[in-house]
């Protein structure tokens, strides 16, 4: 696994260019367009006055001083015109030059391999609690029947798929649009921790390389390109998650969402998929159907209420009922208790999760 | 002519022996007062010549020296006015000099030559008996509270003519009734049966009252956090007799304590969010107890956590982990204690509506809101409960549990744990250090499983899972079970504080 000079040259060329794309962008069509250009091309679009110093750098660029940086950092880098290319991914006109790779390098084959089935799990940073337990149960779902889960770090339900598939082992793929060494965003150190640890992070950005706003559209090609699926989870209009959907689209790969409420503003990009077509997703099951072929696999089955004890089975209803808060199930401190014990046995099982402000989620 | 008056000076909690020193010289007329006073006690020169000259008394007309000693002792207030006017009155001989002996003398003159209330009585009581001294002689306000002090004549007089009469071996006045028995009367504390709705939150409030447990209470605005905090004190078990005393000494200080006799109640303190640390912990030039303090034994209520500032929030954690909170000024530490129940209310998000749809939150302000909760404070707290509007019906329902019934279980549950703690220096369950919690909490077989089935999925850390047991012990002696069973670990898991972190960021 390797990247040739030529490959590392131009990726140092985009992170060079990087503030200029930043200024000189309209819209993600437009970022895909300039990373589709070649490096003279790309240059003479963006560097202006600094044409010149600019060139130059480019040409005195050392590929030696470049894996020196990368083996500091602990990635590792594989080009296009490299084997272990992700073969899906390069099939997209403007897809990275180079991957670099966070985690074990041989990894990288595994997840996304010619033969290995990958679905994008997308969807909104501020999501409800219902959409984080359904981006949890598709990335769980997924990856226990082996298609690994590419989606981007991002807060809300990108790290709830990611959580998910980490629940079972994996397979999850994560692309960052900073460099695959930094975290981002730094709140989620800890997953990008485990996720380093067991399965693998790759970003088309150099080591050490903060992100622009651009950078975001374009990891989101990246994971378009990867999966054969893409799954929009909740997205309100104008979310960066439906640019992922039309990447998807436009490659020809197949797209889904997960229906929310028509009243939530938060899924009405995501609702709107499905009034122009996409897939409807309800779990991971559906996801697999779709992904692999009708009956070819079965999502874990969620655990059955009918072995609870009946108390608990009563309480679990009541919570699917939409009853969801301790205020709500108990009238009197008496009550309370049982509740309040209930509910903790509940999770403890894996039939509840506590969410926010205090309210109760049913597991998928 | 020389005269010595025996008077006392507030210093931290405590209060220390004073001479005042009159001398009285032939000379041009002058009134001087040495001996480190601040610009209260040489204040006092106007207010002990008029009380004097009122009081159909002399004013010297001679050159005046007194001195406070000893003199490196800084001396703040109004509180030697009357051992200064004593003290011309024996120099210039309108009164026997031997009496004075016998007495000290504490408070502060009016123009007229009546006496008024003084902070810190108590301690001075404490430190007149502590000098061997025979009586007190105090403004008549604050003779109850001296009289709390046991073998120490305590003479309440209103003005500057009754205390003459005392000092030429009159009758002192009757000494005040002794303080009423503790905990006779009726606490005056708002009542539980007033709130409706909240069931949860009032079981939570009954396992924090009868463990001593710091409780945190997350809801959006106006669902009664407040409200119910303020309840928790209608719920606790009287103070001792000695924790009484102590509360009094520290309120009196404070010039908080203004009725007289014992502080019946335990004190709740709610500060506001804009607090500095000093006015949290205490401090000042001459260093003075702040809220935590006046809490003692009582209840430190902090409403909207996330507002204050972390200075302050950071200044808590010595006092919250060791009970006392030490000040140095210069070259001396003064010590005030600190053992104070933490209730603490916050909203689940800046606006408040976390959770919900309508939550307008940015991640910045999440993330800003996280931040604030985070560190040493909400590592101790042991319970958190999320609170969410009364529904129509519940509002309307009947009032549903009384303070007199819930103050019952958690005396019981209390005398239970200082029965089982006896010994070890403890008395609640919210101070068990971890090598206690092995000693004293035995869990049953299932109860252990549920435990390490929780700890193992990574929910609970190292340090919620001794919470969890403490909670779990409490709720066992609520019951009055020996053992801490699984239901009573899963009714302490159900009130874990451990994922209020996990706001709408966390995935």
């Amino acid at each position: 696994m390797s990247a040739c000079d030529g490959c590392l040259r131009r990726t140092a060329l985009v992170a060079r260019l990087a503030p200029h794309v930043e200024r000189a962008r309209r819209d993600h069509r437009h970022i895909c367009e300039l990373l589709a250009l070649s490096d003279d091309r790309l240059l003479a679009a963006l560097a202006g006055d600094r044409r010149a110093v600019l060139e130059r750098l480019h040409e005195r660029f050392d590929p030696g001083v470049e894996r020196a940086r990368l083996l500091q950092a602990g990635l590792h880098a594989v080009c296009r015109h490299d084997a272990d290319y992700p073969p899906r991914l390069e099939q997209a006109a403007d897809a990275p030059a180079v991957l670099h790779v966070a985690g074990d390098p041989a990894r990288l084959a595994a997840l996304a391999g010619e033969d290995v089935p990958a679905v994008a799990v997308v969807g909104a940073r501020r999501a409800g609690h219902d959409g984080l337990e359904v981006a949890r149960g598709l990335g769980r779902g997924l990856a226990a029947a082996g298609v690994t889960v590419v989606s981007g770090m991002a807060l809300g339900i990108d790290s709830a798929a990611h959580a998910g598939a980490l629940e079972v082992g994996g397979p999850t793929l994560t692309v960052l649009a900073s460099g695959a060494d930094v975290p981002y965003p730094p709140s989620k150190r800890s997953l990008y921790r485990a996720l380093v640890r067991t399965q693998a992070v790759i970003s088309e950005m150099p080591a050490g390389f903060r992100p622009f706003k651009w950078c975001f559209p374009a990891r989101n090609r990246t994971i378009a390109g990867l999966a054969s699926l893409t799954i929009v989870v909740e997205a309100a209009e104008r979310s960066g998650s439906l640019i992922t959907a039309e990447l998807a689209q436009e490659l020809g790969r197949a797209v889904g969402a997960v229906p929310g409420s028509v009243l939530a503003p938060r899924a009405a990009g995501s609702n709107a998929l499905l009034r122009d077509g996409a897939l409807v997703i309800r779990h991971a099951q559906d996801a697999l159907d779709e992904a692999l072929g009708i009956g070819v696999a079965t999502a874990l089955p969620g655990r059955d209420p009918g072995e609870l004890a009946p108390p608990l089975r009563a309480l679990l209803a009541r919570v699917e009922d939409g009853r969801d808060t301790v205020s709500a199930l108990a009238e009197t401190p008496a009550e309370a208790q049982q509740v309040l014990a209930g509910l903790a046995e509940l999770e403890l099982l894996g039939f509840l999760r506590r969410g926010p402000g205090g309210r109760y989620v049913r597991r998928v | 002519m020389l005269a010595r008056v025996t008077t006392f000076a507030i210093d931290g909690l405590a209060s220390r022996r004073v001479t005042v020193e009159v001398d009285l010289r032939r000379g041009l007329p002058a009134f001087t007062i040495v001996g480190r006073a601040d610009a209260a006690v040489r204040e006092s020169r106007e207010r002990v010549h008029a009380a004097l000259l009122n009081s159909d008394f002399a004013f010297p007309q001679r050159r005046i020296t007194v001195n406070l000693a000893p003199a490196h002792l800084r001396k703040v207030g109004p509180g030697f006015d009357l051992a200064t006017a004593c003290g011309i009155l024996a120099a210039s001989e309108q009164l026997p000099a031997t009496e004075l002996e016998c007495w000290a003398v504490f408070g502060e003159l009016s123009l007229s030559g009546e006496l008024r209330h003084c902070r810190g009585v108590l301690a001075v009581a404490e430190g007149a008996r502590r000098a061997g001294l025979a009586g007190l002689i105090v403004p008549r306000e604050c003779a109850r509270e001296a009289a709390l002090v046991d073998g120490l004549a305590v003479a309440g007089v209103a003005s500057l003519p009754e205390v003459a009469a005392i000092l030429r071996g009159g009758r002192p006045p009757e000494p005040p009734p002794a303080a009423p028995s503790n905990g006779a009367e009726a606490a005056e504390a708002p009542d539980l049966a007033d709130v409706r709705g909240h069931a949860g939150a009032i079981r939570a409030l009954t396992i924090a009252a009868a463990g001593a447990h710091n409780l945190l209470l997350s809801g959006p605005p106006g669902t009664g956090k407040t409200m119910l905090a303020r309840r928790l004190v209608s719920v606790l078990p009287p103070l001792s007799r000695e924790e009484a005393v102590t509360v009094t000494r520290i309120h009196s200080v404070a010039g908080l304590h203004t009725g007289g006799g014992l502080v019946q109640q335990r004190p709740l303190r709610a500060p506001h969010h804009t607090i500095s640390p000093p006015g949290l912990v205490g401090g000042g030039t001459l260093p003075s107890p702040g809220e935590a303090s006046l809490a003692h034994h009582g209840i430190l209520f902090l409403d909207e956590l996330s507002e204050f500032s972390r200075s302050s929030l950071e200044a808590l954690r010595q006092p919250l982990e060791d009970g006392v909170v030490a000040i140095v000024r210069g070259q001396r530490t003064i010590v005030f204690p600190t053992r104070f129940q933490l209730i603490a209310s916050t909203n689940p998000c800046p606006c408040g509506l976390a959770g919900s749809p309508r939550c307008r939150c940015s991640d910045g302000d999440l993330a800003r809101h996280r931040r604030k909760l985070s560190g040493p404070l909400l590592d101790r707290m042991d319970l958190l409960v999320y609170m969410q509007r009364p529904t129509a019906e519940q509002l309307a329902a009947v009032a549903g549990t009384a303070s007199a019934d819930v103050r019952a279980a958690v005396h019981a549950a209390r005398e239970r744990q200082a029965a089982r703690l006896a010994g070890t220096g403890v008395a609640t369950n919210a101070e068990l250090t971890p090598r206690l919690l092995r000693e004293h909490v035995r869990a049953d077989a299932r109860a252990h499983a549920a435990l390490q089935r929780s700890y193992a999925d990574g929910e609970l850390s190292a340090r919620g899972h001794g919470r969890i047991l403490r909670v779990a012990r409490t709720i066992a002696d609520l019951e009055g079970s020996a053992r801490v069973r699984a239901a009573h670990v899963n009714e302490a898991l159900g009130l874990r504080q451990e994922d209020v972190l996990e706001g709408a960021l966390a995935a």
